[in-house]
């Protein structure tokens, strides 16, 4: 890796940690229902809001009533989006004319952009109308994005709330999170991102003569090209934000049009981890020690920065059989070195790793790099980073509370191991918590290795693996992990689109969604009810450096013990044969 | 039941427990622990499988499969192994117990006057009912004295041989059944049914049969129960990745069932699956080492949760008694002339705080009783109107007592209290002591400074405490700058000042409210309710039963002390099961490296290079692995059986030293051991 790469990943971490703190510390007003510079011009059109929805605000919710919310609001998003979807054939804003969108593909969408997952089984330009772009996939990048931090706040409001029924209003959370968070932020980032070259038009896509024709597989000459444009910016901001990763163009952020610079680079790099960086600190800030936000952060970081650097490493020192071949894969002036294959020459290595990286710790899954043409190991980051659970940065909201219900297990190991019952943020962990905590943590889980084991052995799941060898192993795993824990980047190299990869994933998308934010849920309304005890000299400090590597170890051995099967038959196997190839 | 704790490996207890592994091979036993259950179904699984590849069709070697079917069978045995010798230990106090619980015949009265007794079986008795016992005779069942003193012995309960006062009326009223009159004879009304007697419950408890789960255990075997599950499906789930693996690669065969059950088991919480029931049963029993009975599992894991300890100041912080220290004479008067008035007005004095005036002044000035029946001398007791005792003799009358009862009692004789000796007075109240000041006639002659003795060793068992993040309150009936004093001097973190029964009960319900857990010991009929209230509510059982019915734990010693210790016995439960977990999972790292390459060696022979123990063969290296799993459950009984040592240190500071030995060890010690395994099978050419 050369100095230059370790310069840019270094700038990338100084900017976003500095971020964290002024974000972090707004959010938290947002939501604690505090005042903001922002009250002046939004606070009209919030009351507008409530009083058109007729919201209470001051309505207070039972976890059981925020569940049902919850449940209602996502199950009338998925309808929303499927509807659109199936329909866009007779909507305006269709300039292409694009047809209906086929039922499985459509189910397989909706469950993704609603669960804040963004799997794309179709191409964007080919596929969707400018409306169904706009009303049903960027709609549901704000609010999906928005749910998952009002079910994080209802946690924190959990850990400080004591001896009460509620957990706050899922209406209120939702709005507040949309209007004063991801509204703002997004404007300004799509602005941005206009300023450097990203589309934002209604109008039809361009005809163009190429330069240099060229020959079709069938041998036809081909000489002109359609230049797909559309009201791009506006949702690539969102994707990034909201940790949703959908592209608007079929190649993600690859494509020229949805990223065309390094400054645009950056930009939506930062956007990719900002928010659930600056969660962390919101997490401390409201539960009145900061401490307990920079834990958990560090605990983020500790994982990050080291597979960050491995996998930059590893893509720079480029591919072994190359090597072996004589061929110079070292960076120099005229060439960026490494393994280049698939990713994009603008950005080079250390920007596609860094992509690749921060995109799957995150449970972003844009992409600017193919994953599918890294080398075996730093394929396999990518991969074990989602089924870690996502919980490394993870998705707005959902990364945070689902790093929490690891806390919540590490909280009552360390309890057990010094004596006491375990208590985390003063609130005792007892049997329910444990339980919920495990569902949490055991569904995702289970949902990647059995829909993996039932994609290779089913002849409609095998059909589609393109890939010989472990190969093809990897890329069904990778669509599971991806799927089943909310990311929604692929591999590639696996037809997906296919009525079997279309259903068996929309399952994996709905079980990796619900089926840890009920748990999380539950566990606010249990925790809201508790008394908060008072912290002594025998309670375990859950700020310290051994906090956060009690943490860590948790969230890494219980991702390698469940994946590590699965890893040795997919990447780690691809590497040794590539390492032992002649 | 005796003092000193029985072996750990007792011969007796040995043999008992081998044969218990074998009946607790009984499957209604073994669903009880879902760990072991998928253990055991492995074992049936694999026999199934052993006696399949015997007809030689399988293509897998049938003493391989036999080896893993046995080492799981060893792995289910020595699970049921390690409980049974928990439950032996609890049997053996038990069954010293039940020795005392024989047939008695009880000698009934109609009332407390009557004199016709009627002879029934001790078991017919009911509530209520008034029986009497003589000297010589057990007495039939638990209840309370209404009439009468003797002494009794209750070795078998508390394993004291000295014998005790028992008397109606206060807190010496009550009597066990199972233990014996020495002498004269007491009146006792039946306060409960037979079978539910105090030392009912007791068997009951130290035999496990009474024994729930607590909220801590079933925490915690959900946990377990979702690692097992997760591996479960890791396991079942390998089988599909390897039919697809064998099929792209184009080499061997999909991994075999034999090796998916062995890799589970390995993988499965089993270490600490199989010990569980025996921490939680070896912590009871070392609790009744300690000669304390709990009356649930709950009540010793929540002194392992304690916050705040209330002590009673008498008995337990200080001496029962205050004792005279110093004579402080008033101006005109020399030190000895005070000693000797204050001496005669001792000498009848039978309270522990005259004769330590007495005591006091023999030390100081070789007073001694002298001659007095010639010169008649008058005593005057003690009175709670006059509050003053003392002597009239030879025409002079000394008084002791309260400053400002002597004050007034110079007063009426035209005397008056000189102002150094009001201050002397002030200063005893202020550091801690009770002023005694005597007189002769009007003459106020001096102050006696009562002091209370710090027990020693106390403060530095209270800086312990504090350690443990335990805050100490001292309860006391003495007045706020008495008692800040002696708080002071015994190193206690705070405490209640002229505390009657309301007092205690609402600090307890203060602390509570404040989310803090209370234990407090007790032994009057008047600590009751604040023993209800307490989360740990360790009982005297010197006390009434009132106080041992309302307290969730009896410390047959009587040592208000012994909070401490079950404080440790608590948290010593929660830190083995603890680590043996942390132990359990970090095994897990090595097991895998060792079968995963085996399992896919002709698949994919590159995998050999995470064999990082380089171990022979495949099959030695499964096998290994499952020996090691079996092995360790034997090698850990003893740690299980004695608990993990507890040092009074901050929370992180123990967290860091048993995540370094429980946590690294668990991640270093199974690579060691399957290695060594591995070689010793090869050694024996058995795989």
């Amino acid at each position: 890796m050369t100095s230059n790469g370790f310069v840019q990943l270094a700038v990338y971490l100084g900017v976003l940690l500095a971020c964290v703190k002024p974000l972090g510390f707004y959010m938290a007003r947002v939501y604690s229902g505090s005042g903001t510079f922002l009250d002046r011009f939004i606070g009209p059109l919030e009351r507008l809001l409530y009083r058109l929805c007729g919201i209470e605000k001051s309505a207070e919710m039972t976890w059981r009533q925020y569940s049902v919310a919850i449940l209602t609001f996502s199950l009338l998003s998925f309808l929303a989006v499927y509807v659109l979807q199936r329909t866009q054939v007779w909507l305006p804003l269709n300039p292409e004319s694009l047809p209906a969108v086929s039922p499985d593909s459509s189910f397989n969408t909706a469950v993704s952009f609603t669960t804040n997952t963004n799997w794309q089984g179709y191409g964007g330009e080919t596929t969707m109308s400018y409306l169904t772009q706009m009303l049903a996939l960027t709609v549901q990048n704000f609010v999906s994005a928005a749910a998952g931090m009002a079910v994080l706040v209802t946690l924190i409001r959990g850990f400080t709330r004591h001896s009460t029924e509620t957990i706050g209003n899922f209406w209120v959370d939702l709005v507040r999170g949309t209007l004063y968070i991801l509204l703002p932020i997004s404007l300004l980032f799509a602005v941005a991102l206009v300023s450097q070259g990203v589309v934002q038009t209604f109008n039809s896509y361009h005809e163009v003569a190429f330069l240099e024709p060229t020959v079709d597989a069938e041998g036809q000459a081909v000489t002109r090209q359609s230049i797909a444009v559309g009201p791009a910016a506006s949702q690539i901001a969102i994707k990034q934000l909201g940790t949703n990763g959908g592209g608007f163009f079929n190649v993600n952020s690859a494509h020229p049009l949805e990223n065309p610079t390094p400054l645009s680079n950056f930009l939506q790099l930062l956007a990719i981890l900002l928010i659930p960086a600056a969660l962390c600190y919101t997490f401390g800030e409201m539960v009145s020690d900061r401490r307990q936000g920079w834990a958990v952060l560090a605990a983020m970081l500790v994982i990050f920065v080291p597979l960050l650097v491995a996998t930059t490493i590893t893509e720079q020192s480029g591919n072994p059989i190359l090597t072996r071949l004589g061929v110079d894969q070292s960076a120099s002036d005229s060439q960026p070195g490494g393994n280049m294959e698939g990713k994009e020459s603008r950005f080079g290595i250390v920007n596609s790793s860094l992509w690749a990286v921060a995109t799957t710790a995150a449970s972003n899954g844009s992409v600017n790099s193919m994953h599918d043409s890294f080398t075996p190991l730093s394929g396999l980051v990518p991969m074990w980073l989602m089924q870690l659970g996502e919980v490394i940065f993870g998705g707005v909201g959902s990364g945070l509370y689902g790093l929490l219900m690891f806390a919540i297990v590490a909280v009552f190991l360390s309890g057990l191991m010094v004596g006491r019952t375990p208590e985390y943020l003063g609130k005792k962990i007892g049997a329910f918590e444990m339980k919920m905590a495990a569902l949490a943590i055991l569904f995702p889980c289970a949902m990647v290795l059995v829909g993996t084991a039932v994609a290779v052995v089913s002849a409609s799941g095998r059909a589609t693996i393109f890939n010989p060898g472990p190969h093809g192993f990897s890329e069904v795993l990778y669509a599971f992990s991806s799927a089943g824990n909310n990311n929604g980047s692929a591999f590639a190299g696996l037809g997906a689109n296919t009525p079997f990869y279309n259903g068996l994933l929309g399952l994996a998308m709905l079980v990796g969604r619900f089926w840890v934010m009920l748990p999380v849920l539950a566990i606010a309304g249990s925790l809201a009810a508790k008394k908060t005890v008072p912290a002594g000299p025998g309670t375990l400090p859950t700020h310290t450096p051994l906090f956060v590597v009690l943490l860590v170890a948790v969230v890494i051995v219980v991702g390698a013990l469940s994946f590590f099967p699965a890893l040795a038959l997919g990447p780690i196997v691809e590497h040794l044969l590539l390492a032992n190839q002649e | 039941m005796t003092k000193t704790s029985t072996r750990l490996f007792d011969r007796k207890i040995l043999g008992d427990a081998i044969r218990a592994s074998f009946w607790k091979l009984d499957p209604r036993v073994q669903l009880r622990n879902p760990v072991m259950f998928a253990v055991y179904l492995g074992s049936i699984l694999t026999t199934i499988l052993w006696l399949n590849s015997l007809s030689g069709s399988t293509g897998e070697s049938s003493t391989f499969v036999l080896g893993v079917a046995m080492w799981l069978w060893f792995t289910v045995l020595f699970a049921n192994f390690a409980e049974a010798i928990a439950e032996g230990h609890g049997k053996a106090q038990a069954a010293s117990l039940k020795k005392s619980r024989t047939t008695v015949i009880a000698r009934k009265i109609a009332n407390k006057a009557d004199r016709i007794t009627e002879e029934v079986s001790a078991t017919d008795l009911k509530i209520g009912d008034i029986v009497i016992v003589k000297a010589g005779e057990t007495i039939p069942a638990d209840g309370e004295v209404i009439e009468g003193v003797a002494s009794v012995d209750e070795s078998a309960i508390t394993g004291e041989s000295a014998p005790v006062v028992r008397e109606s009326g206060g807190d010496r009223s009550s009597v066990t059944g199972g233990t014996r009159v020495i002498s004269d004879w007491l009146i006792i009304q039946v306060r409960t049914l037979p079978g539910q007697s105090f030392l009912d419950r007791m068997i009951a408890m130290v035999e496990g049969a009474k024994r729930q789960k607590t909220p801590n255990e079933i925490a915690l075997a959900i946990l377990l129960a979702a690692l097992t599950l997760i591996f479960l499906l890791v396991v079942a789930t390998l089988l599909p990745f390897s039919i697809f693996s064998v099929e792209v690669s184009g080499q061997g065969r999909a991994i075999s069932l034999t090796v998916l059950v062995a890799l589970f088991v390995c993988l499965a919480p089993t270490t600490i699956g199989a010990l569980l029931s025996a921490i939680g049963i070896a912590g009871m029993n070392r609790l009744s080492q300690a000669n304390v009975i709990a009356m649930s599992g709950r009540a010793v894991e929540a002194a392992g949760d304690v916050d705040v300890l209330l002590l009673d100041k008498t008995g337990t912080i200080t001496l029962g008694n205050r004792q005279a220290t110093r004579f402080i004479p008033a101006s005109g008067t020399t030190e000895k002339e005070l000693a000797e008035a204050a001496h005669l007005a001792s000498l009848a004095d039978e309270t522990a705080e005259g004769r330590s005036i007495a005591v006091l002044a023999k030390k100081q000035f070789g007073l001694r009783g002298r001659e007095l029946e010639h010169i008649q001398p008058h005593f005057v007791p003690f009175s709670a109107r006059t509050r003053m005792s003392g002597v009239t003799l030879d025409g002079h009358s000394i008084r002791k007592g309260a400053a400002e009862a002597v004050e007034t009692h110079v007063r009426s004789l035209g005397g008056f209290l000189p102002e150094d000796v009001r201050v002397a007075v002030q200063e005893i109240a202020k550091s801690g002591g009770t002023p005694l000041v005597v007189s002769r006639d009007d003459k106020v002659l001096g102050v006696i400074e009562l002091k209370d003795i710090v027990k020693g060793g106390i403060k530095e068992r209270f800086a312990e405490l504090r350690q443990m993040g335990i805050k100490t309150v001292m309860i006391t009936g003495d007045n706020p700058l008495t008692a800040a004093a002696i708080a002071a001097e015994a190193g206690v973190d705070d405490f209640l000042a002229e505390a009657t029964p309301e007092a205690k009960l609402s600090l307890i319900r203060d602390y509570q409210k404040g989310g803090r857990l209370v234990a407090m010991t007790g032994d009057g009929t008047n600590d009751a309710p604040a023993l209800a209230q307490a989360d740990v509510a360790v009982a005297m059982n010197s006390g009434t039963q009132a106080a041992k019915e309302a307290g969730n734990m009896v410390d047959l010693d009587s040592n208000p002390t012994k909070l401490i210790e079950i404080v440790n016995i608590g948290k010593q439960l929660l830190m083995t099961r603890g680590s043996l977990t942390t132990f359990s999972i970090a095994n897990d790292v090595a097991k895998y490296f060792a079968i995963l390459p085996a399992a896919f060696a002709a698949t994919y022979p590159a995998l050999k290079a995470l064999d990082l123990m380089r171990l022979s063969s495949p099959s030695s290296a499964i096998l290994s692995a499952v020996i090691f799993n079996a092995l360790i459950i034997i090698a850990l009984v003893p740690l299980a059986l004695k608990g993990v040592a507890y040092r009074p240190v901050g929370a992180a500071q123990l967290l860091r030293n048993n995540l370094l030995i429980y946590g690294v060890g668990g991640l270093i010690v199974p690579f060691m051991g399957i290695k060594a395994i591995d070689v010793m099978l090869t050694l024996m050419r058995i795989a």
